[in-house]
């Protein structure tokens, strides 16, 4: 077999799997959040916490938990590696420095999992267990609960109460992510991915470092975290060992985006609208694949910085996904790739993170530029602007408009200084554009809370560590508190009737529409810094 | 007491004041003043940077720097030009408006009795129950119900009492019951008609919901502009290739979407414009876009749907006698009946004018007694009247009930007392109202007729006419019922209206179109008056609503669509030089990087002047399907957007490459 057969023959695959689990899963997890029953285990955390499940919260009750739970979860992380060297499984490895455990346990928490460290000389086990595993469920819970109180924005109709945060927090990780990463690990062990309590096994005299890894492995994908227990990430054998582990893992980073799309039509009542944006997901993804596998396949020296085990085709398919959604596993140095091929994993990430997007942080950005792109439509056909029966008017365009422009905010200053800061010449791999690039992509990383390193660029001094962490900070929470700020004020509308003269959101007209809107906001924003670095290199 | 509208001399030709460049330039330049610029954000950016750039190019002069000043300075006029000649096509109306206007008139306390216009602050009036307040002010004495909804909308009355937070009464608004004493608090000027002339020439004109919407939208944009280009100071630093301000400003200028925000509030007021030059007067631009968002539109049948009048539509003989000698008969006993349905008679029966011997005629007037009117011409004595009469045959009295029971009104012919057969009479509905009808169905609009008729005829009438619904023997209330029930459901209704108990519904409807002949009432509930008093004004209004919006929608996408050959042309310009590679991105030829950059900037300011006359007419509107009309605009302003930069820059740069210091 070719490699390009072989290849599509693996896409076929995963494509195929994703087909298969969509309704079951989307279906799944709509019922999840509207069920009204609790699980025995759900209830005995309600009675610790203190938490009353009937009560349902007001948008900026429901942001305050979700504001209060991160921030405990920062200082706990920053605690914990701060007094490492008492904990046990440590391996003698110390106390983590200041700067980089700040910037881990924002990493972590903001679901961007972004390291600045080597996680085998670097981190214990118990961190790695008690402190970066439970924030690989958590914040992935967290997102999908914002999404769920965005979507009921769009489905109530005259309320202020959105849901309750802490059952939302806890349905998702227990009766969602739990299973799933549990049947993934398994999986996952099946194809040969390690799980061990040692530091290391000793082969021929050489100590290679172990960790329990299929466990971390699964939520590190299925939570669309990425962030590894070996520095290698699913690029070494241990987490990764062989193609169908590989196909395994993207289908992992998948699989929950791209269900949502199901639960969102589920919940509004209507499957198309869910279609619709896997439609517009797909059509990204898709082409943004073509572009990076015929760029790599094209390239100066296609296996550079590539498994031999994936290949070309495995690759690309991994490093598409990882920056499509917002995982940042890496399989392949995307240092390596060529100027297009780079740029593409670049603006995957640029395009804010929606093709599909993280878990629930996929859908509710979709949803966002789906109010932008329709208020310009609505416009354009003569109606004060809707979507899914509410008015898109000051208020919700106003929090649609802030939740876009935090992501290029943060990354447009955080990399501009960036640049000019001397210290920075020091830190990269490569002069020139190529410099560039790499000062980009780190940048776009943090602010998009992906977490894939270009590398090829030392962020480990304090400008770095700070500028990196507060970029992941606020690219998480700005547009978290927006989204909830406007599903607080379309909850508070009345819906508005469908007739004939409203414009359609479900068919190829609006997918067309919505789009062109990722696509041209992205370059339109973008173009001038991308022209110096990866634009640059690839019309070379 | 209270204003009385009367149609503005002005305003009743029906072509636009021709828009006047030259006149509106002295105002254009007026408008350069930084408190007006702030009013939108984007054009405050242009003006800031031309102020930069004009420092740049003092202290460092060279025909590109200057140029550039130059050039940037005219994007900001060309704004201000649009928005002057826009508001220039108002002034004219406001003047005819302001000479109409006669002002409520105000009873002082101590019995001395003032024009409105010219009350003080803190002077006291006295106004009792049915009275217009002359203006606004707090009560000092009494208690009373004031009927606020010409201003809030709010049909319910309200209290109004001394002291406490309820002593706010506003000017306009109707004592309803008992009496009350008023300390002035504002100074005149902010009547009804005062407001209507501040809102047709733009003066005092509010950001409507939409565009408010929409600007924050532009402003959005805007930072994202700011930033990218910002920021490309440092990424420029670090590849060895620094930009100066000059060049970053000219990008900043082309990249923020200019040509919807200098011609944003001239797209609103020239909307305002437009319902003027049709005789209407709104209260609000909200109203305006209100419009456009209308999902049911309530009309009255008679006088909207139908003539109103009762038309002859068919001639039924009766016995022996012929179709013609019925028609001839019908004709010869009409001849001097002035009535519209006497009228409607000649007109089926075909010729109206008599003839020599038809004029010798002796034409016999109807009167209440005998109930019918006619001719004797010669021996011929022919009358036509109600049927109760006449003397009618069965056959005839059973043509006479079956034409009652359809809803129409017979009239019998006889000659000499014998009855030839009956004209039918029934409420005919204008032509072209299917059309119509069928039209708003297109556009999502549900019509709903209102009409005091019973069940059987409306219904017959309604499906006649094509609309979608019907509400027989509609009383008041029942209108009201139906609006507050539509709402209820998410829908916004419009509905037009003339009678003092229409006025609760007009307020209640979320446009109300109130006729110029109706009372005070009814014209102070709506938020429109129609100078014409022609119901179906109304589809005309919705459509001058949804225009506005696509107007704004169009522009917008136009604007932002026009970036992408603006990368191409200023990009390589500004980094060719690090990168040579980048010059493949010329692909325009344009010749050197400053005429690239200068040709950007040139396009970015005509372009403006370009759209003026569109932003003024509207961009054209046919009713049909929200997705073919969104296809249909996105292929315009959107693909156009895309393609006509490369060509203007393209031609712009042939043309100043041949500047020296420049090529």
């Amino acid at each position: 077999m070719s490699p390009l057969v072989a290849g599509l023959v693996q896409v076929g695959i995963l494509v195929a799997a994703l087909a298969v689990v969509y309704r079951p899963l989307g279906d799944y997890m709509a019922r999840v959040f509207t069920t009204k029953g609790h699980l025995k285990a759900e209830k005995a955390i309600y009675r610790f916490a203190r938490i009353d499940p009937r009560a349902e919260q007001k948008w900026s009750t429901y942001a305050y938990g979700v504001l209060g739970f991160s921030f405990v979860g920062i200082v706990f992380l920053y605690v914990i590696q701060r007094v490492q060297s008492v904990l046990p499984f440590n391996f003698d490895r110390g106390n983590v420095p200041e700067g980089m455990s700040f910037n881990t346990a924002i990493s972590f928490v903001t679901n961007t999992n972004w390291q600045s460290y080597v996680p085998e000389a670097v981190m214990g086990h118990t961190v790695q267990m008690i402190g970066l595993t439970v924030q690989n469920f958590v914040s992935a819970a967290v997102g999908l609960a914002v999404a769920i109180a965005l979507v009921r924005g769009f489905v109530r109709s005259q309320t202020d109460r959105l849901g309750n945060f802490w059952v939302d927090l806890v349905r998702g990780a227990i009766r969602i992510l739990l299973p799933l990463a549990f049947i993934a690990a398994i999986v996952l062990i099946i194809t040969g991915v390690t799980m061990s309590l040692k530091s290391g096994v000793d082969v021929d005299g050489q100590t290679i470092a172990n960790a329990p890894v299929a466990g971390q492995e699964a939520i590190k994908e299925l939570g669309t975290n990425g962030g590894g227990v070996l520095n290698a990430n699913s690029a070494h054998p241990f987490e990764n060992p062989n193609e169908w582990s590989n196909l395994i893992e993207i289908f992992l980073l998948l699989v929950i985006p791209v269900a949502l799309t199901r639960t969102f039509g589920q919940l509004v009542g209507n499957k198309k609208q869910g279609y619709v944006l896997l439609g517009v997901m797909g059509v990204i993804w898709s082409a943004m694949l073509t572009v990076i596998w015929v760029a790599e396949a094209n390239g100066l020296r296609p296996l550079e910085g590539k498994e031999l085990r994936f290949g070309i085709s495995g690759s690309a398919l991994f490093a598409n996904s990882t920056t499509g959604t917002s995982t940042g596993a890496i399989n392949s140095l995307h240092d390596s790739f060529t100027g297009l091929g780079g740029g593409g994993t670049l603006l995957n990430m640029l395009f804010g993170e929606m093709t599909p997007g993280g878990v629930g942080t996929g859908l509710y950005s979709v949803l966002v530029m789906a109010i932008i792109a329709m208020f310009l439509a609505g416009l354009m056909v003569g109606r004060t602007p809707e979507y899914l029966g509410k008015k898109l008017g000051r208020k919700e365009v106003t929090a649609a408009a802030v939740s876009i422009l935090a992501m290029p905010t943060v990354l447009l200053i955080g990399a501009g200084i960036a640049a000019i800061l001397p210290s920075t010449q020091g830190a990269l791999n490569n002069p020139g554009e190529h410099g560039l690039s790499e000062i980009l992509y780190a940048y776009a990383s943090a602010s998009n809370n992906n977490g894939s390193a270009f590398a090829g660029i030392t962020v480990t001094n304090d400008w770095f560590q700070s500028s990196l962490g507060l970029c992941m900070l606020f690219g998480r929470f700005i547009p978290i508190i927006a989204v909830l700020a406007l599903a607080g004020s379309l909850a508070a509308q009345k819906k508005v009737p469908v007739t004939a003269g409203t414009l359609p959101t479900t068919g190829p007209l609006f997918a067309t529409l919505l789009t062109g809107s990722i696509v041209l906001v992205a370059a339109l924003t973008f173009v001038p810094a991308l022209a110096l670095g990866p634009i640059a290199e690839a019309l070379l | 007491m209270t204003t009385t509208l009367q149609k503005p001399a002005v305003a009743q030709e029906k072509t636009p004041a021709k828009p006047s460049i030259a006149a509106a330039i002295p105002e254009a330049l007026r408008k350069l003043h930084p408190r007006h610029q702030l009013r939108s954000p984007v054009m405050f950016v242009v003006w800031v940077g031309s102020l930069l750039v004009t420092v740049f190019a003092a202290t460092d002069p060279s025909v590109f720097t200057v140029a550039v000043a130059l050039w940037l300075w005219f994007t900001v006029l060309f704004a201000n030009l649009a928005e002057a000649v826009a508001e220039g096509r108002g002034k004219a109306q406001a003047d005819s408006l302001r000479r109409t206007k006669k002002d409520a008139v105000a009873r002082m306390l101590n019995g001395d009795v003032v024009a409105g216009t010219e009350l003080k602050i803190g002077d006291l009036v006295v106004v009792e129950a049915g009275e217009v307040i002359p203006g606004d002010g707090d009560v000092v004495e009494g208690i009373a119900t004031v009927d606020e909804s010409a201003i809030t909308g709010e049909s319910a009355p309200v209290i109004r009492e001394s002291g406490g937070d309820r002593c706010a009464v506003t000017g306009g608004t109707t004592v309803l019951s008992d009496r009350i004493v008023v300390r002035i608090t504002t100074k005149p000027g902010e009547s009804f008609v005062d407001r209507m002339i501040a809102l047709v020439e733009g003066a005092e004109r509010q950001k409507t919901p939409n565009e408010i919407a929409l600007t924050i939208l532009l402003s959005t944009l805007t930072i994202i502009f700011v930033l990218a280009v910002v920021a490309l100071q440092p990424f420029a630093i670090y590849s060895g290739g620094e930009q100066s301000v000059v060049v970053l400003t000219a990008l900043l200028v082309c990249l923020i979407p200019t040509t919807i925000g200098a011609l944003l509030s001239a797209i609103g007021i020239a909307g305002m414009d437009r319902l003027v030059q049709r005789n209407v007067l709104a209260t609000s631009g909200k109203a305006v876009e209100a419009a456009g968002d209308i999902d049911t539109l309530l009309l009255d049948k008679t006088g909207t749907i139908t003539w109103g009048n009762r038309r002859a539509t068919e001639f039924i003989p009766v016995g022996p006698t012929s179709q013609e000698t019925l028609v001839a008969a019908a004709r010869l006993a009409s001849l001097a009946d002035d009535t519209p349905e006497g009228r409607s008679i000649l007109e089926l029966a075909g010729g109206r004018s008599a003839s020599e011997h038809e004029k010798t005629g002796e034409f016999v007037p109807f009167t209440a007694q005998t109930r019918m009117s006619g001719i004797d011409l010669g021996d011929r004595s022919i009358r036509k009247g109600a049927a109760s009469a006449f003397e009618l045959t069965d056959t005839a009295r059973e043509i006479v009930d079956e034409i009652s029971g359809q809803g129409g009104t017979p009239l019998v012919v006889a000659e000499n007392g014998r009855v030839l057969g009956v004209i039918k009479l029934s409420d005919v509905v204008k032509p072209g109202m299917k059309e119509r009808f069928a039209e708003l169905r297109a556009m999502g609009i549900r019509t709903v007729m209102v009409t005091g008729d019973n069940p059987l005829t409306a219904k017959a009438i309604a499906s006649e006419a094509g609309v979608d619904d019907f509400l027989a023997e509609a009383k008041p209330e029942d209108k009201m019922a139906l609006i507050r029930k539509e709402q209820e459901g998410g829908r916004l209704v419009a509905m037009t209206g003339d009678g003092t108990n229409d006025a609760p519904a007009l307020a209640q409807a979320d446009v109300g179109v109130a006729m110029n002949t109706g009372t005070s009432a009814a014209k102070e509930a709506g938020n429109m008056v129609d100078l014409d008093s022609d119901p179906t004004k109304l589809i005309e209004i919705v459509e001058i609503g949804k225009q506005l919006l696509i107007t704004r929608g169009a522009l917008t996408t136009f604007s932002v669509a026009n970036d992408l050959a603006k990368y191409f042309a200023i990009l390589p310009a500004m980094f060719a030089a690090i990168y040579p590679a980048l010059d493949k991105l010329n692909i325009m030829h344009l010749a050197t990087p400053q005429s690239a950059i200068l040709s950007a900037v040139i396009f970015n300011a005509l372009i403006i002047v370009a759209l003026i006359p569109l932003a003024l007419k509207g961009v054209r509107y046919r009713p049909s399907s929200a997705s073919a009309l969104l296809r249909r605009n996105l292929l315009i302003y959107g693909l156009g957007g895309i393609v006509t930069p490369f060509a203007g820059i393209w031609l712009i740069d042939l043309l100043v490459r041949l500047i020296p210091g420049i090529g």
